[in-house]
């Protein structure tokens, strides 16, 4: 690699984002190129592997309806497992995607540009595995379309009073908002690579789907006003969704369900979970596209650091509920913690606290923050940590309520594994059709942090050079 | 370069805005009025087995709904008379008449005749005609005047927002009970605080949760 702070102790604040001083052809080249050459064998031998999770999918979906949600572990008193895990899990997940996107382009955090466009699409595949799981979880889905309010001849609603509801709005409304936001950062570059395409169909394609972009000023400046819009949009939900979530949690009257800190800490959480995924993913991609000088050493150390100290927020959280549980003298409660960490759920809860708050702590260490290896096993570690968090609230919390005699056990099915197994199928399924066929780095703004896009740069081989990277970004 | 799209397709958006906002609120209106009971089941009129008309047994001779519908009052379903309840008459009554025919003949083999139900409640709906008879609901409210009808038709939709217009105000539907049976009732004048004295008194409380029905 030619990173030029790759082993520097200190990076200087105003340190090149993009390494190796490339032109603006050379940004569209890197990442065009890569959904114009015919794809690699072992790219085909992965769609294949995950595509056929996701059938496993497909099928434990199809056996649900067939057979009733009884396939799976649930029992009372859990009667809330897995499929609710998952769907926090996942939607957490693409969380980050909007913090990246939409909180740090508010903040004017130009580093975002080289990771955006990945997160987002990470943000839209998390999102729709996680709004798998409430619609198959229902019992009778062929009625799955009653928790929409419209009107009917039963004169039926659903209950607004209900967070369950305020989740069908959240979640529904949070993916379109992604969605949309993703389609409207992608139109500059669909038109970059229209205009750079060979083939008619190719042409046809990305022309329908680049809404006749043509890079006008006019256009420009309507562009980056839609784009502030959806910003600010984007922005609330990244803290409302999750804490929606929450509430299904919240609102309810369980020991270990009932509190007052769910919101934040959910939010946080999700932050934590889907900095770590997008980290996970973002690893692998930058090493096999070769895209090292656009997603650098840098942006990883900054990403670290805010999984470090979202592991503190979630850790402030845990030791929180600890705190508040004695503080409020309530037994009941107090049980549903101690118990937490001490009963038949200690395993999850320890795993839990492990990977979530003791394994991030070394990311205190530069030296870790910049070393690959390392923070990819400590991004799978809270990866997983974070799905154990979701596993300990739903059902330790239900395992063991206020009846010692109706307290029970949860064991997942081979239905439950599958289904959940079968989601990262899909969700790698599409983000491998994503890295294929659309650019996976914001062409235009990584152009817009590049030296040569300053109003004072002057180039480096005179004017001749200087517009002919104008010429080449414009292209 | 060489334009990839022709110049019309710059109206595409437009064109699309519009179909979209003409097949949206089309099918909003399409859906609201054909989807719904009133069209789909308001009107239902199937063939029955014997020409029986309603309009000459309960209308012109004044026949009591309850002398062949024995359950109403006592049980949840009303019940559709036997061939021997037809026979109290028809023994006598144009025995030789073709339109009877079919009843003589279910009567003589001893098998039942084949009505075909027209108004239906689901499965999963516990419908019991005493209850609402004894709250004072005419027949009228949910089968229209049969008095007038040749052939039995169904009237009202039986959605389950209909149900629940009335069980969530049945003021104006409540009568006296010598009343219950009359066809083209109208409300007297001091309905109002005749339903209310009835409610009171009878402590009527329609159910309006789902278990009211769906149990």
């Amino acid at each position: 690699m030619s990173s030029a702070y790759a082993d520097q102790k200190n990076v200087p604040i105003d340190a090149p984002l993009v390494l190796g001083d490339p032109t603006f052809g050379d940004i569209t080249e890197s990442v065009g190129v890569i959904t114009e050459t015919k794809a690699p064998v072992m790219w085909f031998l992965l769609v294949g592997f995950f595509a056929s999770l996701a059938a496993v999918l497909g099928g434990s979906v199809g056996y649900l309806f067939w057979e009733g949600t009884g396939i799976w572990g649930l029992n009372v008193p859990v009667a809330w497992g897995w499929a609710i895990v998952n769907f926090v899990w996942w939607v957490g997940i693409g969380h980050a995607g909007t913090l990246i996107s939409a909180i740090l382009f508010l903040f004017r955090q130009r580093w975002r540009t080289a990771i955006n466009r990945f997160a987002e699409a990470m943000t839209i595949f998390a999102i729709i595995c996680a709004l798998v799981f409430p619609m198959i979880h229902v019992g009778r889905v062929w009625v799955v379309y009653w928790t929409m309010p419209f009107p009917n001849q039963m004169g039926m609603w659903p209950n607004f009073r209900s967070p369950l509801l305020w989740d069908v709005f959240a979640v529904s409304t949070y993916f379109t908002v992604s969605l949309l936001f993703w389609y409207v950062g992608l139109i500059p570059d669909l038109a970059t690579l229209r205009d750079r395409a060979t083939t008619k169909v190719r042409k046809v394609m990305l022309g329908i789907f680049a809404l006749g972009w043509r890079g006008s000023n006019k256009q420009w400046k309507h562009y980056e006003r839609a784009y502030l819009i959806l910003a600010a949009l984007a922005t609330p939900l990244v803290l409302s969704v999750h804490s929606v979530v929450s509430f299904d949690f919240a609102v309810s009257q369980l020991p270990g369900w009932h509190t007052t800190i769910f919101p934040p800490y959910f939010v946080a959480g999700a932050i934590f979970s889907g900095f770590a995924m997008v980290m996970t993913l973002a690893i692998v991609a930058r090493k096999i596209y070769h895209l090292e000088h656009i997603i650098t050493i840098n942006h990883l150390d900054v990403m670290n650091k805010i999984m470090l100290a979202t592991s503190l927020m979630v850790g402030y959280a845990y030791s929180c509920e600890f705190f508040v549980a004695w503080y409020s003298g309530n037994e009941f409660e107090q049980f549903a913690f101690i118990n937490r960490a001490t009963g038949p759920y200690a395993w999850a809860y320890w795993i839990m606290i492990t990977c979530n708050v003791f394994i991030p702590q070394f990311l205190w260490s530069q030296r870790v923050r910049r070393s690959i290896p390392i923070m990819f096993v400590i991004t799978i570690f809270i990866n997983i940590g974070m799905w154990f968090e979701r596993f300990v609230i739903v059902v330790s919390s239900l395992a063991n309520d206020f009846l010692p005699s109706s307290w029970g056990y949860f064991t997942p099915t081979v239905w439950d594994v599958l289904t959940y197994v079968g989601t990262f199928g899909l969700f790698f399924t599409l983000f491998l059709i994503f890295l294929r066929f659309l650019p996976m780095v914001a062409i235009s703004e990584v152009k817009g942090v590049l030296p040569a896009a300053k109003p004072t740069h002057h180039g480096h081989g005179g004017d001749d050079s200087h517009m002919a990277k104008v010429t080449a970004g414009n292209s | 370069m060489a334009q990839i799209f022709p110049k019309w397709t710059l109206k595409l958006p437009i064109y699309i805005l519009l179909a979209v906002g003409f097949l949206s609120v089309n099918g909003v209106a399409f859906i609201w009025y054909y989807a719904s009971p009133n069209y789909t089941d308001v009107g239902y009129r199937p063939k029955q087995p014997v020409a029986y008309s309603h309009k000459v047994h309960a209308g012109d001779l004044g026949m009591d709904c309850r002398y062949c519908h024995t359950g109403v009052e006592t049980s949840a379903v009303a019940g559709v008379p036997p061939t021997e309840t037809c026979m109290n008459c028809h023994t006598t009554v144009l025995p030789n008449s073709e339109k009877i025919a079919p009843v003589l003949e279910s009567f003589t083999t001893g098998n039942p005749l084949q009505w075909v139900r027209v108004h239906k409640s689901p499965d999963y709906v516990y419908f019991n005609h005493s209850a609402h008879l004894r709250a004072g609901v005419g027949c009228e409210s949910c089968h229209g005047n049969v008095r007038q009808m040749e052939e039995i038709e169904q009237k009202e939709p039986l959605s389950m927002s209909w149900c629940l217009d009335c069980h969530r105000s049945p003021e104006q539907f409540l009568r006296r009970p010598d009343q219950v049976t009359v066809m083209d009732w109208v409300a007297p004048d001091d309905q109002e605080e005749f339903a209310k004295n009835v409610i009171a008194h009878k402590d009527i409380a329609p159910p309006k949760d789902c278990s009211g029905c769906h149990r």
